[in-house]
């Protein structure tokens, strides 16, 4: 078998000394694949002259026996049978550098996620074990003497969506000095908070600690703001990331508008009669708007599915005379723009749950039952009431049910609890009594306030008289069992600490709605290459060492997008995210895989087809000799014009055709 | 069309005007009924739960008959008009083709009297087929004499959409309010669709029941709900719910002391009655109460096919 491999360099005193170490992982390898045997069973493969197993590789102790062995001459490539690439294979492509070779005279063999935790059998998994260990045995002897790349790093910021996230890590980064692209697609940034009367627990208003943060984008020097806008691709690589970004015609120009309003008075429809998608639909709004007083930036957009003008051509459009800035332009049409950034932060935020899926709670059906998002715009002194708690008929609640877990903790459709949950039905319960003194009933199946000032809030409620009730309802209904019920919506639900089923009869019903993931949430993992968990939350790189790195280097998550949270955790979240940006930019360069491409001149028939398909323009083509050459520099490495090369003369390092047969047949001369 | 059927107990029993106004019904509609020969108990609510596999096996039984019906490879799409059997078939079908553990155990049971089941059996409630099979476009062209004016409270019961069933919502199902709606009649908004009507809590009368004075106070209270919104009948597709709601309004207005006097009726009685069926071809005569309102009485019209018996102001 041995004179079948032929490597590329032969060492210094000839053949190659290859080194297998095997981990244990504590037991999570150890505990299923027989690791003395897999040893063994190494120490017989063709140049393999170091076999060893260790409880933990990824150790310093671990990485001292790799060292050691390469620095002793005993061995010059390495192969460790361990855990993923993901995990280690930078961590042990260091120790083989260090130890005075290439770092990429290292191959993994993944024995642990591939083996261990998804095989049950420890005899098939041992097995499984050697074959990968033979495959990687073999493909290392052929790996070349490659050096380190490094890449320089773009230093602007593309920060995506303009909730608190977005806000908060766009203020960081540009307040380090760097340049921000936040871009949002609303016209307006401030997302759900924006919406928001109150925030628990210390019940300061939203807009006042809000607000002063949107103007601040606005003002910023370091920060371009993109509302009305999307991200439409996203190419290159960690430091080196082109994006495109489509804005979307509002029909007044942003640099002329100043926000003045005259037009809106001034529009035909004398009346507002389009629901305000800003007000939950419980206000109106004209077909010419602003969603909210304080938007940002203060630009009025028009409506062409509701405009006059859009719909029929036949309109005076007061609105232009109205407007002193000659700010209208109802030929404006999609533009885009493509801009280099180094890093990315996702902030997309999530929605709330839809209610009307549980059809046994009446939302839809009965018009006193609401989200408590409504209920948010219903208390807000800017919403659709001016903050006065009315209900759809213009009368005040005497009596409140607020419903915990709507659509969480429920297996039929969120398993998990959303978290903020408990905390924003209790304040609901706070500013509901304090606006109307109604009766508030809350009906929860566990209280979780786990937080700074969070138990201590609780408790204040209680005290204040709210009545709580443990037990998941079943249904809201307007039937009626006796005289107190008749006209009410009333609550069935058990109550689990009384032990018996109790019937509330309520003038208002506010559903606590969980969090889920933005419907294009889907879209979104695609076009910046990351990944998503079942629930459709974006997926951090490691849930506790590394919560706001995706698996995508350079692309970072800030927010709800990542999972449910509150202000305070999305805030510091935003801000970590921030950081790690500002530290890859700081390093001002990133270090490259060495897997480039490269043309092998002889068996090059000077085609072109590489040329034109190269996305880096990384190919020249010497006209003189007919040959094609790759820049190694501007190279990515991605293997399009390896794969499209007829002749096969395109290759990649790491990746050769021989290479990979190897690691192939390693797998099946064992089998 | 023909589907193969399954009559279960009831509808040979207390629940024959079902069965009596099904049969008239899809007849008119050009749909026959194949009866399962040798067709045994469902095991009703009953058999669950005292022993699962033996539930399944004894509803799965009825589940290799259809199949023995109707050689080959199709799939075959068996009717019930009773809830509780539709229920407990379909549990059997589910339970049967999920891949639970009880499969083979069932499997065993039925191998032992020489029995196979293929997993082609797809169970059918009548409402499902009324609404989605032959579609309520086609009842509603059949329509000659429409319930104009008629205010009905669909009443579903509890097993008829849930647990298992999936042509309909669980909590909100509407699939009959728009058959309703299609022969002309108007459904009324009530909270009660699925509520339980006291079902086998009854015994051979209300007092000697499992706990009689439970299902009394259930079936009362969907009743005096239909009664409070103005409905002018109550509509079942199940012969427990209608018997349970028909029979003991005078036990209510006792006890309870308001005045129920409502007509209960199966669904296919009204669509037979909207598609000019006589009466007497429905069942109606065996009903213990049947007043509709005057005014509101079904009133012959031309159909555009001409098949309306009365003409009456066009």
């Amino acid at each position: 078998m041995a004179e079948e491999l032929i490597p590329d360099r032969p060492s210094p005193n000839g053949a190659p000394k290859i080194g297998v170490y095997v981990c244990h992982c504590g037991l999570n390898i150890a505990g299923t694949v027989d690791v003395h045997e897999v040893v063994r069973f190494a120490s017989t493969l063709p140049y393999v002259t170091v076999a060893r197993e260790y409880k933990f590789m990824c150790s310093d102790p671990g990485q001292e026996l790799i060292e050691q062995d390469l620095r002793e001459g005993l061995v010059d490539r390495v192969v460790v049978a361990s855990c993923s690439p993901l995990m280690h294979e930078a961590t042990f492509r260091q120790a083989t550098g260090r130890g005075g070779t290439s770092p990429f005279h290292f191959q993994m063999a993944s024995i642990r996620e591939l083996v261990s935790w998804v095989t049950e059998d420890p005899e098939d998994a041992t097995e499984k074990a050697k074959a990968l260990v033979a495959a990687a045995v073999r493909r290392v002897a052929l790996h070349e003497y490659l050096e380190p790349r490094e890449a320089p790093v773009h230093p602007d910021v593309l920060v995506v969506g303009g909730g608190i996230a977005g806000i908060h890590a766009a203020l960081t980064l540009a307040d380090a000095g760097k340049h921000v692209y936040l871009v949002e697609r609303e016209s307006t940034i401030g997302g759900h908070m924006a919406k928001f009367d109150k925030t628990f627990p210390t019940l300061d208003c939203a807009s006042c600690i809000l607000t002063p943060k949107m103007s601040a984008v606005r003002a910023h020097p370091n920060i371009t703001l993109w509302t009305y806008s999307d991200v439409v691709s996203v190419s290159g690589y960690t430091g080196d990331f082109t994006v495109r970004v489509r804005h979307r015609p509002r029909y007044v120009r942003e640099d002329l508008c100043t926000g003045c309003l005259a037009c809106i008075e001034a529009c035909v429809h004398k009346q507002a009669k389009y629901p305000s998608e800003f007000d939950e639909g419980l206000g109106k709004r004209k077909p010419i708007y602003i969603p909210f007083p304080q938007a940002t930036p203060p630009v009025v957009v028009v409506d062409p599915e509701a405009c006059i003008w859009f719909k029929t051509g036949k309109c005076p459009r007061p609105c232009i005379e109205a407007c002193e800035r000659d700010a209208f332009d109802f030929e404006q049409t999609e533009t885009e723009d493509e801009i280099k950034v180094g890093a990315i932060i996702l902030a997309t935020g999530f929605r709330t749950f839809d209610a009307g899926r549980i059809p046994e709670y009446g939302y839809g059906r009965y018009p006193n039952v609401y989200t408590s998002l409504e209920v948010e715009r219903l208390l807000n002194s800017a919403g659709p009431t001016g903050g006065e708690v009315l209900l759809r008929d213009g009368t005040k609640p005497r009596t409140v049910g607020i419903i915990h877990c709507v659509g969480s903790r429920d297996v039929r459709f969120h398993a998990y609890c959303s978290k903020v949950c408990c905390m924003y039905s209790l304040k609901l319960a706070h500013m509901l009594r304090e606006r109307t003194g109604a009766e508030v009933y809350n009906f929860y199946i566990d209280m979780r306030t786990p937080g700074k000032g969070y138990e201590e809030f609780y408790d204040k409620i209680l005290r204040e008289g709210a009545h709580l009730i443990r037990g998941r309802v079943a249904e809201v209904t307007d039937e009626a069992t006796a005289p107190e019920e008749e006209g009410h919506l009333v609550i069935r639900a058990e109550d689990t600490l009384l032990g018996t089923v109790r019937r509330v009869p309520v003038d208002m019903v506010v559903l606590a709605v969980g969090m889920e993931p933005q419907p294009d949430a889907e879209d979104v993992r695609r076009l910046f290459n990351i990944s998503c968990g079942g629930e459709g939350f974006f997926t951090e790189r490691h849930p506790k060492l590394a919560p706001v790195s995706t698996f995508t280097d350079g692309v970072f998550l800030a927010g709800a997008c990542q999972g449910p949270k509150d202000i305070p955790e999305t805030v510091a979240q935003a801000g970590a995210a921030a950081a790690e940006a500002l530290a890859m930019i700081d390093r001002g360069s990133v270090r490259l895989e060495a897997n480039t491409a490269f043309v092998d001149e002889a068996a090059c028939s000077g085609c072109k087809t590489c040329v034109g398909l190269c996305p880096f323009g990384a190919i020249e083509f010497d006209e003189e000799r007919r040959k094609a050459a790759v820049n190694e520099v501007v190279c990515k490495g991605c293997g399009i014009c390896v794969a499209a090369c007829p002749s096969g003369a395109a290759q990649q390092h790491l990746f050769t055709d021989a290479q990979i047969l190897a690691e192939i047949e390693g797998v099946l001369a064992y089998a | 069309m023909r589907y193969p059927y399954y009559p279960g107990c009831s509808v040979e029993g207390t629940g024959r005007a079902y069965e009596e106004s099904l049969a008239a019904v899809l007849a008119a509609l050009d749909v026959r009924l194949d009866e399962l020969e040798d067709w045994n108990c469902c095991g009703a609510s009953a058999a669950d739960s005292i022993d699962e596999v033996r539930a399944i096996a004894l509803a799965a039984r009825n589940l290799v008959l259809a199949e023995a019906g109707a050689p080959g490879d199709e799939p075959v799409e068996l009717l019930t008009p009773c809830a509780g059997c539709y229920r407990a078939l379909l549990a059997a079908q589910h339970a049967l083709e999920d891949g639970r553990r009880i499969g083979p155990r069932v499997a065993r049971g039925l191998e032992a009297v020489g029995l196979r089941y293929e997993r082609r059996v797809r169970v059918r409630h009548v409402l499902d087929v009324l609404v989605h099979g032959i579609g309520t476009e086609r009842i509603a062209q059949a329509v000659t004499r429409p319930l104009t004016g008629l205010r009905v409270a669909c009443y579903y019961g509890c097993l008829l959409v849930r647990p298992e069933a999936r042509f309909d919502d669980r909590h909100d199902p509407t699939s009959m309010d728009r058959l309703m709606r299609a022969i002309g009649a108007e459904p009324i908004e009530w909270p009660m669709k699925t509520r339980c009507c006291g079902g086998s809590c009854y015994g051979a009368d209300p007092f000697s029941g499992t706990t009689p004075q439970g299902a009394l106070t259930l079936s009362h209270a969907i009743l005096r709900e239909a009664a409070r919104r103005g409905a002018d009948a109550v509509v079942t597709a199940c012969p427990l719910c209608q018997f349970n709601l028909e029979a003991f309004q005078e036990q209510m207005t006792r006890h309870f002391g308001t005045t129920l006097d409502l007509t209960v009726g199966y669904v296919t009685q009204f669509v037979g009655l909207a598609i000019g069926l006589e009466e007497r071809a429905l069942g109606i005569h065996r009903m213990l109460r049947w007043r509709l309102p005057a005014g509101r009485e079904p009133e012959a019209v031309a159909s555009p096919s001409g098949r309306g018996r009365e003409v009456r102001d066009g």
